[in-house]
């Protein structure tokens, strides 16, 4: 039951005590760090032809979804989603305790699940053939689909099932609106933390990028990277992204809750700001990235970027004009090692840095051109930048503890 | 006025413009008067062909004029029209330029069949149509105004762009409680000091035959198609599953310090708000109560009152048999003895579900209710279910010393919020 927060007269110090990751380069944190010291891709530039995409890597659903009724209940997106928030509870050493997670808020980005595509091409078909009624639609649809199909589609309920499979029940928030969505989840997240509203919270995103319904979005304005793989920042004739399969959630928690708990931290959440450029003329995105960088208090020494960066244009050049006035910073584009990961690309980003900073060292980089350069020493804070393929820019100070 | 911070030191977060739109119409003037005349706005649907449904009926806004058509077009024409009533009676920054943040309350979108029948009919009747036709089709550039409107986030963005709200724009969904949501992230920010004023919006205008068709397959709807203003029955025995409905409502949140300053008039208060999810199952409320009882003691616990100072209850009341049952059970237990003279009444009954919307719909409602001192009915309610011994307002409103609302929305997927709304600062 809850009491009335008093007002806090300094703002909360916020720690990232949980990471949760899956993706195409595996589960959990070894895994990832390994997989990206080790510059390994993988993607598949056939299954989905000529579209490429960064494909999860087999997880075993057990170990997170124990009941196989509520695993059939799911689609890929919620299934990831969840297994990903389970990973993150298990970091932060809160899974099954109840007490905290009665409590815990939760703040999901969510884009939408996955249509039955068999369904919706019968009926194309039919209509396209002439055997259809007017009232074909209805009838097909009402035969059709899966009764609970729907359970799985829509966005909140994400959030609904980390919350009956966790048993996460404190708050809950969904945000949906792509990228911006993912950096809005964890700034919200941090804001109420910072001002006293909330102890801990439960934050990120699931992606399946496995889906010719996402696909056929981007597809309308060629967003969708094709035929072949290459580094983010290696894509100006070939411009786009490779959608990416994966979950990453946190768990980001106020440092005097941790220590009660004996918490210990992988860094601290420092700031996170967000805002949203026009778009309408050339250099706007530019301009947005200047500006976030001086409101989250980045400095240049001692730092690195890790960014979303989508290979998506004019907004990737744009990015790049940002980063040339900070050419000694280095920066890794998760958008290279794990494709793009919409909702989730700014909590993965934040997984990352939160990680690197952790291990004292910023994983290798992984571009053919050259843009990304070795890290020798430490980073004593690594900033987040998410700015969204269409709209919506983001930035996030992690800081060393 | 004096404090400008409540008992527990927050700044007071107070509303000076509201903006609404239903099946009854547009504008908070035709709505309430029909709305407490106990009109209501459910009929046959004539939007698309209706053969073959189970539920032939809903609240669907049919009066805009929205071309090219689609959903996600009516549900932003709706976010514009109430955003632009609420921010005209605020009379809060200039045109193009709000002074805070939107929170939007949204359907989530994504692309519908009249656009993906465009796409097949662009194959060619040639072709066998699968999802690498129409990627195919996609890639050609002729539909690239598809890819802006059914991102998850178009609406918001149309809505920022329109009214110049600061910041990122957040696109929110809880399901059934998504429009109080929108405002409890409002209310947040200002308490924050984040920002001065807040523009909270919820729409929905998602009546298409796919979403109607999903609703209905879960058996969630009323049946009730010869009599279509009938339909709703919330708390009534012979209730029998909620109406889909249409609509958009919204509220131009300020803090009370910057609303005094620059000499708006307040429309009223959200005193509190409280939430609690539910983790018994993915439509279904726990059998105990536990999760409603809880989110209606925090929206008490938030807004530092007692259940003898709330004077009237704006309940979720879908008027499906489980809601109804369960919302009970949740008032009942907090609200002891009480429970069966306080007022509490649906709007739903008239309007049926504007779901991503409801929540917001609803506090404009609530606060009309302390404006006008008078409380909208529960209509169609013939047959009382002795398991639920509330004081609906039975089918015709009534006028009532009314100075604490208390406006509930229990979403699917287990999400509930309950806010206060009263007309003076606790």
């Amino acid at each position: 039951m809850a009491e009335t927060r008093p007002v806090v007269s300094e703002p909360v110090e916020a720690w990232i005590t949980g990471i949760g990751l899956a993706s195409s380069l595996g589960e959990g944190p070894d895994a990832h760090w390994e997989a990206l010291n080790a510059k390994r891709v993988n993607v598949d530039e056939t299954a989905f032809a000529p579209y490429v995409v960064h494909p999860l890597s087999p997880l075993n659903y057990d170990t997170q979804i124990p009941k196989k009724g509520d695993q059939r209940q799911m689609e890929a997106w919620q299934r990831i989603g969840t297994y990903a928030a389970g990973l993150a509870l298990d970091s932060a050493g809160v899974k099954g305790n109840k007490d905290i997670l009665s409590k815990m808020d939760m703040i999901v980005a969510a884009g939408g699940g996955e249509r039955d595509l068999n369904v919706d091409s019968s009926i194309l078909n039919s209509e396209a053939h002439g055997n259809a009624t007017p009232s074909y639609l209805n009838e097909k649809l009402l035969n059709d689909l899966r009764p609970t199909l729907f359970l799985a589609q829509l966005s909140n309920l994400l959030a609904g099932n980390i919350a009956i499979v966790h048993g996460v029940t404190g708050s809950s928030r969904t945000f949906m609106g792509e990228e911006a969505a993912g950096v809005d989840a964890v700034r919200i997240a941090l804001a109420r933390i910072a001002a006293g509203q909330s102890d801990i919270a439960l934050v990120g995103a699931g992606h399946n990028g496995e889906r010719k319904d996402m696909l056929l979005l981007y597809e309308f304005n060629n967003f969708n990277l094709r035929d072949k793989y290459a580094s983010v920042w290696d894509r100006k004739t070939n411009s786009g992204f490779a959608l990416g399969s994966g979950g990453a959630f946190l768990v980001i928690e106020s440092k005097a809750h941790a220590e009660a708990r004996g918490a210990k931290p992988f860094a601290r959440l420092k700031t996170v700001v967000a805002d949203r450029a026009r778009r309408k003329n050339g250099g706007e995105v530019t301009a947005v990235l200047d500006k976030l960088w001086s409101e989250v208090g980045a400095r240049d020494q001692d730092t690195a970027i890790i960014t979303g960066a989508t290979g998506a244009e004019p907004a990737t050049s744009e990015e790049l004009s940002f980063l040339k006035k900070h050419a000694g910073v280095p920066v890794r584009a998760t958008g290279s090692s794990f494709g793009h990961f919409v909702e989730s690309q700014f909590p993965l980003g934040i997984g990352l840095a939160a990680l690197s900073l952790s291990r004292g060292a910023l994983y290798a980089p992984n571009d053919s051109t050259g843009l990304e350069i070795e890290m020798s020493k430490a980073p004593s804070q690594i900033v987040v930048i998410g700015a969204g393929h269409w709209r919506g820019e983001g930035m996030a100070l992690v800081e060393a503890i | 006025m004096s404090a400008t911070r409540d008992k527990f030191g927050r700044p007071v977060v107070v509303v000076t413009g509201m903006g609404v739109a239903t099946s009854l119409g547009a504008g908070k003037v035709d709505n309430w008067k029909k709305l407490t005349a106990g009109e209501s706005g459910i009929r046959t649907i004539t939007r698309f062909p209706i053969e073959g449904m189970k539920t032939t009926i809903a609240g669907a806004v049919d009066f805009l004029n929205v071309d090219p058509f689609s959903s996600t077009d009516l549900s932003e024409k709706l976010g514009e029209i109430v955003a632009e009533e609420a921010i005209a009676q605020a009379g809060i920054g200039t045109k193009g330029d709000f002074p805070g943040p939107l929170f939007l309350a949204v359907a989530p979108v994504e692309v519908e069949w009249p656009q993906r029948q465009a796409l097949a009919q662009a194959a060619g009747t040639n072709a066998d149509i699968n999802y690498d036709t129409l990627l195919r089709v996609a890639g050609s550039g002729s539909f690239t105004a598809y890819h802006r409107r059914f991102l998850f986030g178009s609406v918001a963005d149309s809505l920022a762009d329109t009214f110049g709200t600061k910041g990122s724009p957040i696109s929110l969904s809880t399901a059934c409680a998504s429009g109080a949501t929108a405002i409890q992230l409002g209310v947040e920010a200002i308490r924050r000091g984040e920002a001065d004023a807040a523009l909270c919006v919820g729409t929905d205008g998602s009546v298409n035959p796919e979403a109607l068709i999903r609703f209905s397959l879960l058996s969630a709807l009323s049946t009730n198609n010869d009599t279509p203003a009938k339909a709703s029955r919330p708390f009534a025995k012979n209730r029998e599953g909620f109406v889909m409905a249409e609509g958009a409502g919204a509220l131009v949140l300020e803090s009370l310090e910057a609303a005094t300053a620059r000499g708006a008039k307040i429309l009223g208060v959200v005193a509190g708000c409280g939430e609690l999810s539910d983790s018994f199952h993915r439509t279904r409320s726990s059998p105990d109560g536990k999760p409603i009882i809880g989110c209606v003691k925090n929206g008490l616990i938030d807004a530092g009152m007692t259940v003898d100072q709330i004077d009237y209850i704006n309940a979720h009341g879908t008027g499906t048999p489980e809601n109804d049952k369960m919302e009970y059970l949740g008032i009942s237990t907090v609200f002891g003895e009480r429970a069966k003279t306080v007022p509490v009444s649906s709007n739903k009954s008239m309007l049926g579900h504007t779901l991503s919307a409801a929540g917001a719909v609803e506090a404009v409602f609530s606060l009309l209710t302390l404006e006008h001192q008078r409380i909208p009915p529960t209509i169609n309610y013939d047959v009382p279910d002795p398991a639920i011994p509330f004081d609906v307002v039975p089918n015709t409103a009534r006028d009532a010393r009314v100075t604490a609302v208390m406006s509930n929305s229990f979403g699917f997927g287990g999400q509930n919020v309950s806010l206060i709304l009263t007309g003076e600062p606790v």
